[in-house]
């Protein structure tokens, strides 16, 4: 018998770290089940983590590489793309399956409590797992241009800032997603708007071309995506190409955490009625 | 044991209903753009025209009003009342799924919770893979699931189908599955919904069983709701009647249930007794039903103890002299058939056969003596007929009594015993 008292009233819950790490055991599980249930339902399993970026870039080189000739500041192009579309994906997947986790966990958050951040977060760290699988894929590409010589190895000790780049795309995803699936609680009709925002987004996003071939006058607002400055980072720090202020990584983490907190503040407060209006 | 588990203090739960949330953006937005444009709230409009105080009753619910109780540890309570009482939203309170409007709930240990059972399960995944992720779901620790877990699966009797995805299994046995692993949560307080309403009879037993042995074992408090008020009454002591979001009464759970059975089923049945009464017609006009009443030996009309005796009293009226006249009562035990258990007539005692009725106002009465039926529904038919002539009734008058064995023949077992009734028997044993 425990002599913990709880005491349950109207007030809105306060997030509590202590709580999240009690259920870490339960977020190891979902992770492992989404990675499970995955691959056992498709025929093709695992392997559908490379065909969507397999084809996507085969798309990009069609359309941007030879029909509008965009620079890929001469890197290969098929090696440029994709190093923007998997990093741009891992945003996307957790920005879109952040934003639904309320509503797709109903029948769940319905029955039982359990604290409803561990849902986003194990979102955050599936998708984790699928960047892993295809940065896997990128590094065949780039062992092989190296090989032929299509590139020259120019990886120094920047290297380490690759997982911090990752965690701001999964914490961007994560903030932005909180938000959003909290107030699709309220605005059924916002979800729709993600998908389709998410799309238009990636064009103001440096996927598809390099920060220097934007036109001058949307240079700006382009490289204010902080989005934007990711990938340039992540492409300077893998290809020493690309354009990157160090400033903009102090902002990033500012907006990050603004962010972030905003939206663990909002997700906190919906989070105990929101079963009332689902 | 006298400690205290649970208490709730004036625990009230609103919902809104009608146009507050509005819903989509796009109306919020049109909302806004009229007070921009310093014009009326297009969606206020129709209220504003009304009386504000009936608009605003109306478009607020209270599912709980000021609910205050205390349950002390190791109890196990049940939570009676009709669809809609609030029992579902009091438990979903306690379970933390949504949290109260006003007042609070304090709550030691730690609580499980099991408004449904197998939530989260993955067709695609294994059952171990299955039971592991419910089971943390529900909110044990790894270690712990991992320690139980032969026991959960011997409990389930899935031996052979450990490995095997649960969308493979048959819906009896994902059931199994699914309260194995609940009946193995190691809690404080558990909170259980009327969950037992799936799976079979048998299965509904060892459940019943396990959940008992641990909630007696280790002092663990229960708070369970079903319809079932026999398995309510077979676990637990003590309970709360829910009407319309209030308390209606706490207290032992026989009277609750028999406070509870009154509520529910003399108002029903009685209207359709009455009914049933009025719309009957003898197309000889030889006899009118003035009224057919049961009073049992307490309170509840409908509901009544194994041991209750049952009296009947019917009120009647002969409209002419008649040679012949029997009125009584069909029994029929409601199991999966209606079985004819016996035919009993007012002139049974009577010397002579084919008495002489003459016209006049009536009142026959029957006692049926107690421990003779067994838990369960029985339907009473009202018969009358003239001997070796006709029957006047054809169905047209019946009710249903409810017996449930409290403190009749066999409640010391909780075996069901086979048979349509259950008499008390005159049984001697002694030593030779």
């Amino acid at each position: 018998m425990s002599d913990e008292v709880r005491i349950i009233d109207s007030k809105h819950g306060k997030p509590s770290l202590f709580e999240l790490w009690r259920f870490k055991d339960l977020l190891f599980l979902l992770v492992r089940r989404d990675f499970v249930a995955f691959y056992k339902q498709t025929v093709f399993g695992p392997l559908w983590f490379f065909i969507q970026p397999l084809f996507t870039t085969f798309v990009f080189i069609l359309l941007f590489g030879n029909i509008a000739k965009i620079s890929t500041e001469g890197l290969p192009s098929s090696l440029f793309y994709l190093s923007g579309i998997i990093l741009w994906s891992y945003f996307s997947d957790c920005l879109i399956k952040t934003s639904t986790v309320l509503r797709d966990n109903a029948h769940i958050f319905g029955k039982v409590y359990f604290p409803r951040m561990i849902m986003p977060i194990s979102i955050v760290l599936s998708n984790l797992i699928k960047f892993g699988a295809q940065f896997i894929l990128f590094i065949l590409f780039y062992v092989y241009y190296l090989i032929s010589g299509g590139i020259k190895f120019d990886i120094g000790y920047t290297f380490f800032l690759l997982p911090i780049l990752l965690l701001f795309m999964g914490l961007w995803g994560l903030g932005l997603g909180l938000i959003i699936s909290a107030l699709t609680t309220k605005y059924r009709d916002l979800s729709y708007l993600v998908n389709f925002g998410v799309q238009l987004l990636m064009y103001a996003t440096t996927v598809a071309y390099p920060l220097s071939a934007a036109p001058e006058k949307f240079k700006f607002l382009i490289s204010i995506n902080p989005m934007s400055s990711i990938i340039e980072c992540f492409r300077l720090i893998l290809f020493d190409v690309g354009s990157f202020e160090w400033q903009l990584l102090i902002i990033q983490v500012l907006m990050i955490l603004l962010t972030l907190s905003f939206g663990i503040c909002i997700f906190f407060y919906v989070e105990r009625d929101f079963m009332d209006t689902v | 044991m006298t400690e205290i588990a649970l208490r709730v203090e004036g625990l009230s739960k609103m919902y809104q209903l009608g146009e507050i949330g509005t819903g989509t953006l796009s109306k919020d937005i049109e909302r806004w753009w009229f007070r921009v444009r310093k014009k009326e709230d297009p969606f206020l409009k129709i209220g504003e025209i009304n009386d504000r105080s009936s608009k605003s009753s109306s478009e607020v619910v209270w599912s709980l009003k000021d609910i205050n109780f205390e349950i002390q540890q190791g109890e196990s309570v049940g939570i009676i009342g009709r669809n809609g009482a609030g029992k579902s939203t009091l438990l979903k309170i306690l379970s933390r799924i949504t949290s109260p409007t006003l007042g609070k709930a304090l709550i030691k240990g730690r609580v499980a919770s099991l408004l449904e059972v197998g939530t989260g399960f993955h067709p695609e995944l294994t059952g171990r893979e299955n039971i592991y992720l419910n089971g943390a779901i529900l909110g044990m620790r790894k270690s712990e699931i991992g320690k139980n877990f032969d026991a959960i699966v011997e409990f389930a009797g899935i031996e052979r189908y450990v490995d095997t995805p649960v969308k493979r299994y048959s819906s009896g046995m994902y059931v199994r599955l699914a309260f194995a692993v609940a009946a193995f949560l190691d809690s404080d307080i558990l909170i259980v919904d009327e969950v037992l309403a799936v799976g079979d009879a048998e299965f509904q037993r060892k459940c019943l069983g396990k959940m008992k042995e641990v909630s007696r074992g280790q002092g663990r408090t229960i708070l369970f709701v079903s319809h079932n008020m026999g398995s309510i009454l077979n676990f637990c002591q003590k309970g709360i009647l829910l009407d319309k979001g209030r308390i209606l009464d706490m207290s032992d759970i026989q009277s609750v249930v028999k406070r509870y059975t009154n509520l529910t089923q003399s108002s029903t049945n009685d209207e359709s007794l009455q009914n049933q009464i009025k719309s009957f017609n003898d197309k000889r006009k030889l006899i009118t039903i003035e009224s057919i009443s049961i009073v049992g030996s307490n309170q509840s009309i409908y509901f009544l103890n194994t041991s209750d005796s049952v009296k009947i009293r019917i009120k009647y009226n002969v409209t002419s002299e008649v040679r012949g006249l029997r009125i009584g009562f069909d029994v029929f035990y409601k199991g999966e058939i209606d079985y004819h258990i016996f035919r009993t007539f007012h002139d049974e005692n009577e010397t002579t056969a084919q008495g002489v009725t003459f016209s006049g106002n009536y009142e026959s009465s029957i006692t049926v003596n107690g421990d003779l039926f067994k838990s369960g529904e029985y339907k009473f038919v009202f018969i009358a007929g003239i001997y070796n002539s006709h029957m006047i009734t054809t169905d047209e008058i019946s009710f249903l009594l409810t017996f449930e064995n409290i403190d009749g023949v066999n409640n010391n077992y909780k075996d069901l015993r086979p048979g349509v009734i259950m008499p008390r028997n005159d049984w001697k044993t002694i030593k030779k």
